[in-house]
């Protein structure tokens, strides 16, 4: 599929590939990994890897950064093989990581945060001042903008981002594999970022850009390979192809849109908050004056940054935590002081947003999962005693509705993937008919397939007079299956927007707080 | 828990019989280094256990062990340690033993005199337990630094109630002293085992009772299931709406009336008094045995017939000039590789499932695209 004169050890040109990886394979017990990768990036350009997830690229550029070793295939340099025994043997290769999770200690400064591990010594000192300037020097070069003696602390999210650009530069990487940069950013955030790939790729660093955003894999990328369930199924050029092609590339089928069809929205009222306050242990404010109505058959979504008071108002809502004031009331009854149980009796579902840590116990059955927070309506309990026959079978139900994939409903939780615990999830939490669904990011994490499965019952349940709290970070999602949709920032509900009418940019600007007005 | 494979099976009993190889094979080594022939000792032990008595003998202590196991099982169900269960035995044993050695008792019918002393027992053990419960869900307080506390002071409590000015008398013809001896109506009568001079206790009933409630709850009820699903992860039992504090002091409740119960068929078969030499430290080889059999009410009770039948039998030892201690050596060699052994099968069976999830997605996948 690729040139082979790569092999030519002597040849500098710019048509040998900067990395050329053959024939990887690599085994998992239970997980797609990778089968016969073979993927060629020539240097000195932006090449997209594309993907949804669990199509095995993470494990791909775990291995090319030498935190796994492949079982198969050879991993080339500028066209020399070279073996991969841990990061550092990849540094040294001049390969570096842009991780999805800033790895920063927020109390020191970026030039404490670039040097970490790599202290240019004096003696017995540190010598900060030749590596502050080297800092401005990379800095000054690739257009980053980034002060060296700033407190991480202060700095913005596409800011952090830089510094962790920065820090891999600064170890002399010359190819740089960026995990899924622009999932933490807003979309402003997300063109800052692609004007410093241009300067980075003019300097001829070589850039690998792992993304499953397809419109912008096709804005910033020189060549595109794509990944499909853990081989690489095609290379094509950004110019041949649409955004649409390309995710049916990545699915091998015709792709799910969000959308709601006609509204359904009633006027009765399902959930009423108002003036809603919750403080940290610490006394902090997170969550301010929130009030808001979600009626029967209606959709809220919810847009904002991570840990803008979004898990807050959640944990609130399900009883969790414990508000300062307000009041919580579902149906016309108060139920601000009524405890988790007595909610979900009520008819609450709740699709958490960490599901590890809330939505699932690992080590037990799938039917035993089914029971997890139903422990007081049938089919799964009867009274003080757990129904097995009962809960059993409603576990076949779901197994069999959402299209979990699993061998049986005796394997543990922890045997699936995310994406098949969440669906188990979802299929739980919509069994029993509530009369409102509290969903923190339902479909982050499965693939397409699944994802449409989820959207589509989701949207059964709101014809069925479903009322629906949608907590998302993908706008799209937001903005299709919303019926109204409001932002959260630093704790309060700053602007509401007509789903029909905005666009995610508008979105963006709310999200980050630079534009307050409500439209 | 699902249902059973073969497969599932024989893992889960590989791992405490490779223990328990490893384990003999240390001890084998260390009476060879030490100059005496493993295999005659094994043989003077195995031998020994023909004879009636060290059989009876043996399910004795595996009675009381399994008891003090299932009331350590419980707190360890939900990640709680509850070490006091030494005390809490104790100090249920002695205010039980004062409680059915009084005169009025003499006047009730057998049946409510068993009952009742049995049921304060439970309810001392429960109290006492409930102290550390207590204090955890108001104050935090770690139960393993309490439950260790409170075994400190039932000892004092045990040793300052038990004297002649309060709830003691001398035993005659000794100078020991304990709680007025028990009367033939409120003990419990024993099975005679044929060649014994010892019977069986006849309370060896109530450790079974105890061992299929134990499963019942665990296994079969809305409590146990909360209780499991706390211990496995205590942020997904709250979000499904279990009260954890609540959990938490149920909990320790029931341990501390099953620790209660330990001391009973010692006192009611067998010591019919609490007296300075009624057995003690039964609570610590509880958590051991709970550890061994995993919690599982058939495992643990292998696992206090393995224990009681090595403490009997290493009797004999002293006989042959073998020092007793090798018995606690291998015992201890047991629970550490037992604990390591599970861990290891514990992850090897995790891999064993995903490679069936992935084997049964890989076959599935071509049929579940359109």
């Amino acid at each position: 599929m690729f040139a082979q004169g790569a092999c030519d050890i002597s040849t500098e040109s710019q048509s040998a590939f900067a990395v050329e990886l053959r024939g990887i394979t690599k085994r998992f017990p239970g997980v797609v990994a990778n089968s016969d990768v073979n993927v060629g990036v020539r240097g000195g350009t932006v090449h997209a890897l594309v993907g949804e997830n669990g199509a095995g690229k993470s494990t791909l550029m775990k291995i090319l950064y030498g935190m796994q070793r492949p079982d198969e295939g050879t991993i080339l340099i500028n066209g020399e093989p070279v073996e991969l025994h841990s990061p550092a043997d990849a540094i040294d290769a001049g390969i570096g990581m842009v991780h999805q999770h800033f790895m920063l200690a927020d109390n020191l400064t970026v030039l404490e945060n670039v040097v970490l591990g790599n202290e240019p010594r004096a003696g017995l000192g540190l010598d900060f001042s030749a590596a502050r300037s080297k800092i401005r020097d990379i800095s000054a070069r690739y257009g980053l903008g980034v002060d060296p003696d700033r407190l991480v602390d202060e700095l913005g999210v596409g800011e952090r981002q830089r510094v962790e650009i920065l820090k891999v530069l600064y170890r002399g990487a010359r190819i740089l594999i960026l995990d899924e940069p622009t999932a933490v950013l807003v979309p402003q955030e997300v063109d800052e970022l692609f004007g410093n790939l241009r300067e980075l790729k003019a300097e001829g660093l070589t850039l690998l850009f792992i993304s499953h955003k397809l419109d912008e894999v096709l804005s910033v990328a020189d060549d595109i390979t794509v990944m499909r369930r853990g081989t690489t199924v095609r290379s094509v050029a950004p110019g041949e192809v649409t955004a649409r092609q390309l995710a049916e590339l990545m699915v091998g089928s015709a792709l799910p849109v969000p959308e709601l069809r006609d509204s359904t929205v009633t006027d009765t009222p399902v959930l009423e908050v108002a003036g809603l306050t919750v403080q940290a242990p610490d006394g902090r404010t997170v969550l301010a004056e929130m009030s808001f109505t979600i009626h029967a058959g209606e959709v809220l979504g919810v847009a904002g940054v991570e840990g803008n008071g979004q898990a807050e108002l959640v944990e609130a809502l399900m009883g969790i935590r414990t508000p300062a004031s307000g009041r919580i009331s579902l149906l016309g009854k108060d139920i601000t002081k009524l405890s988790t149980r007595r909610r979900r009796s009520a008819g609450v579902g709740y699709i958490p947003e960490d599901r590890h840590r809330q939505g699932v116990l690992l080590e037990s059955t799938l039917w035993e999962n089914r029971i997890l927070g139903h422990q007081t309506s049938r089919p799964s309990v009867r009274g003080p005693l757990l129904d097995r026959a009962g809960a059993r079978a409603d576990t076949e139900r779901i197994v069999e509705e959402y299209d979990v994939r699993t061998p049986g409903i005796d394997v543990v939780a922890g045997a699936l993937s995310g994406g098949n615990q969440q669906k188990l999830i979802v299929g739980r939490e919509m069994s029993g008919r509530p009369v409102l669904l509290i969903a923190s990011h339902p479909t982050r994490g499965v693939d397409v397939g699944a994802q449409a499965a989820i959207w589509e019952q989701i949207r059964k349940a709101r014809a069925e007079h479903l009322a629906v709290l949608l907590i998302s970070a993908d706008l799209d999602e937001l903005i299709g299956m919303s019926d109204s949709l409001s932002v959260i920032l630093r704790g309060r509900l700053v602007a509401e927007y007509d789903p029909g009418a905005v666009t995610p940019e508008q979105l963006g600007s709310a999200m980050t707080g630079a534009a307050g007005e409500v439209s | 828990m699902g249902r059973l494979s073969p497969r599932a099976i024989y893992l889960g009993l590989a791992a405490p019989a490779g223990a328990l190889v490893f384990a003999l094979l240390v001890c084998a080594l260390i009476l060879s280094v030490t100059g005496h022939p493993p295999l005659e000792v094994a043989e003077a032990m195995v031998g020994s256990l023909e004879r009636p008595r060290t059989a009876a003998n043996s399910l004795n202590s595996a009675t009381t062990y399994y008891l003090s196991a299932v009331a350590v099982a419980i707190g360890f169900k939900m990640r709680l340690f509850n070490i006091g269960v030494d005390g809490q035995y104790r100090l249920a044993a002695m205010l039980a033993a004062a409680l059915a050695g009084t005169s009025f008792m003499d006047a009730l019918p057998s049946f409510l005199r068993i009952a009742m002393t049995i049921a304060a027992a439970m309810l001392v053990g429960a109290v006492w337990a409930g102290i550390a419960g207590f204090l955890k869900v108001t104050r935090g307080v770690s139960e393993v630094i309490s439950t260790i506390m409170l075994n400190a002071v039932a000892t004092a409590l045990v040793a300052f109630l038990l004297n002649p000015d309060r709830l003691a008398v001398t035993v005659a013809g000794s100078n020991n002293i304990g709680t007025p001896t028990i009367s033939e109506g409120g003990r419990v009568p024993g099975f005679g085992y044929p060649g014994s001079s010892s019977d069986v206790f006849g309370l060896i009933v109530l450790a079974a009772l105890v061992g299929v409630v134990y499963w019942f709850m665990l296994n079969r009820t809305r409590f146990g299931f909360d209780l499991k699903a706390t211990g496995q992860s205590e942020s997904a039992a709250v979000a499904s709406g279990v009260n954890v504090k609540k959990m938490v002091l149920a909990s320790m409740l029931l341990s501390g009336a099953a620790a209660g119960l330990v001391g009973m068929p010692q006192l009611l078969g067998a010591s019919y008094s609490y007296a300075l030499d009624f057995p003690a430290g039964i609570g610590f080889t509880g958590i051991a045995i709970a550890l061994l059999g995993r919690n599982h009410p058939v495992g643990m009770a292998f696992a206090a017939l393995l224990w009681g039948t090595l403490d009997q039998t290493s009797n004999v030892l002293d006989l042959s000039g073998v020092p007793k201690e090798i018995v606690i050596i291998m015992q201890g060699v047991i629970v550490l590789s037992v604990v390591i052994a599970y861990e290891l099968m514990r992850r090897y069976r995790l891999r064993l499932e995903q490679r069936d999830v992935g084997r049964a997605l890989g076959t599935a996948r071509e049929e579940v695209h359109q």
